[in-house]
């Protein structure tokens, strides 16, 4: 790796720490922002000169600390510069910072500043933008092309998010055990936001997508580093890496999505697996359920089975059941419904979901499920009705296609007998 | 003479490695190995799994599990094991008494094997 890729590297992965510790010295996030910019400039200057610091992030910390210092006083036309020399000879105090800095200080910082970009006033899409460049550093231009809006709207979108933060209360006082718990479950929160706006995508922004994906695990990683003993943290990664190992297997050459059960399990992503399953055993030892745990406990069930006929629908049906109880919703019930039909028959299932119809009227994914499961039952034209009705509903045309696609699939699958019987 | 060459680095950076960088460097690694396989040189190879996949055993007259790496600096790495596990709680298991077995003190890092390269036979 060349010299400038590692400081790239360095400054990337300093970024959260060193951000959020300069944000409790200045109390606002442009000032923080500013601070770093500095020291990161200062560090492309010193470091090919000087070699690496020991700790880049404390190095990052304190020169940036030092530099805005500087433009305050000049900006208030005071003299004393203590600047260059000063700053440069940092190998002392640097240790001595580097030891203050060690883990407690930096959980609350960096948790802050999650906080601060996942703020529950600001809508969903604000809190991952601003979160990708605040947190990740991504440009403007590259959050544009991941949410495919022009630089110009993604830009005003950053800057109405900032300024509606800049009004609101975040307390900079250590925050207590409850208040951090809250904190954690917000910032948890967005991750899987983010994870999901690059996982749900389709089309040619695939590997811009992707790397929404990879900010959020690393987010999760960084955070799970600063808070071991959460078995939801754990739970939220081992999720996220769960399924990040289909990526590969997700889509076609044409960019249109695969099913889970026709994906060629090869391509799935083995060592990424094994970590998300290594996670999973972790954060059962909590016993501790949350809705991540029982959600990256699906997604091992899934990665687990060699082939789709091995998949354990019936302990799959379980866990739904069981995140149905933590986290009732209908879209769950839906999903436990696509087990209840490989255990139990789609007879069962349809009954399942029929009560789930008034809350579910715009979801193109029930009618999708729903279509499937009048289809095996032999009734096409009822099914035929509920297709057509979710390939209205697709949100992108990738979504259309693959409704017609299984439309096809299934009129082909119809055993010679169900279809004497639909007519 | 058996020698263990153990591997430090910044977990941040090394992780934050694209895939092509990744790739990169297991290749170039790879070629090191190859050539000191032909030489008769090399034994097991392993790459743990990140740190965040970590439990720490504290040894001790009643040994405590915790999540998370081992982070103390006034101990010093002494050996390892490698075990073969069907589960996390039975490679705790293990680790218990293998801590039962040495009267000291300190502590063992269970880590999950991501790469493991058994090697030829050196004796």
């Amino acid at each position: 790796m060349t010299e400038l890729a590692w400081i790239d590297l360095a400054l990337r992965s300093a970024r959260p720490r060193a951000l959020g510790a300069l944000l409790r010295y200045f109390r606002d996030l442009d000032s923080a922002e500013e601070a770093f910019q500095e020291a990161c400039l200062s560090a492309l200057k010193k470091w090919p000169e000087n070699g690496p610091p020991r700790d880049p992030t404390a190095w990052l910390i304190f020169v940036g600390r030092n530099a805005a210092i500087d433009a305050m006083r000049r900006r208030k036309k005071q003299t004393a510069l203590p600047s260059e020399e000063l700053i440069s000879d940092l190998d002392d105090t640097e240790a001595a910072l580097a030891e203050r800095l060690d883990g407690a200080h930096y959980r609350d910082d960096i948790l802050r500043l999650l906080f601060i970009c996942c703020h529950p006033d600001l809508p969903a899409t604000q809190q991952i933008a601003l979160a990708l460049r605040i947190i990740c550093g991504l440009s403007v231009a590259q959050i544009a092309r991941a949410f495919v809006v022009g630089e110009t709207a993604m830009e005003q979108r950053i800057t109405r998010a900032k300024s509606r933060i800049a009004g609101a209360e975040v307390p900079f006082e250590t925050p207590g055990p409850v208040e951090r718990a809250e904190r954690l479950g917000a910032v948890s929160v967005v991750i899987y936001l983010m994870f999901n706006e690059g996982y749900s995508a389709t089309g040619g922004a695939a590997h811009t997508r992707a790397a929404l994906c990879e900010e959020a695990i690393r987010l999760a990683r960084l955070l799970l580093r600063l808070f071991q003993a959460e078995p939801e943290l754990m739970g939220l990664l081992a999720l996220m890496l769960l399924q990040h190992a289909r990526a590969s297997a997700r889509l076609d050459a044409d960019g249109a999505i695969v099913l889970l059960e026709d994906q060629d399990r090869r391509l799935w992503n083995r060592p990424l697996i094994s970590e998300g399953v290594a996670l999973l055993d972790k954060a059962l030892r909590h016993q501790r359920r949350g809705a991540y745990q029982v959600q990256a406990a699906i997604a091992a069930l899934h990665a687990s089975a060699a082939r789709p006929e091995d998949t354990d629908w019936r302990q799959i049906e379980l866990l739904y059941a069981s995140l149905e109880r933590l986290q009732p919703s209908p879209i769950v019930t839906l999903n436990r419904a696509v087990a209840v039909s490989k255990v139990h028959g789609p007879a069962a299932a349809l009954t399942m979901i029929e009560a789930l119809a008034p809350q579910l009227v715009g979801y193109f994914h029930f009618f999708g499920v729903k279509g499937a499961l009048l289809m095996q039952l032999g009734r096409a034209e009822e099914g035929r009705v509920a297709l057509d009705r979710a390939i209205a509903l697709a949100n992108t045309p990738a979504e259309a296609a693959h409704i017609r696609m299984q439309i096809d699939r299934l009129l082909k699958e119809r055993t010679p007998s169900a279809a004497v019987r639909a007519r | 003479m058996l020698y263990a060459i153990l591997c430090y680095d910044s977990e941040d950076i090394v992780g934050a490695w694209t895939k092509e960088q990744d790739e990169t460097a297991m290749a170039k690694l790879g070629e090191v190995q190859a050539a000191l396989t032909h030489e008769g040189k090399l034994g097991p190879v392993a790459r743990l799994m990140p740190t965040t996949a970590a439990m720490t055993l504290r040894k001790g007259r009643e040994s405590l599990v915790i999540d998370g790496p081992f982070a103390e600096t006034k101990e010093q790495l002494l050996g390892f094991f490698v075990v073969d596990c069907v589960s996390l709680d039975d490679a705790i298991d293990a680790a218990r008494r293998l801590g039962a077995a040495s009267s000291s003190g300190g502590a063992y890092e269970i880590r999950p094997i991501a790469i493991f390269n058994p090697g030829i036979g050196v004796t």
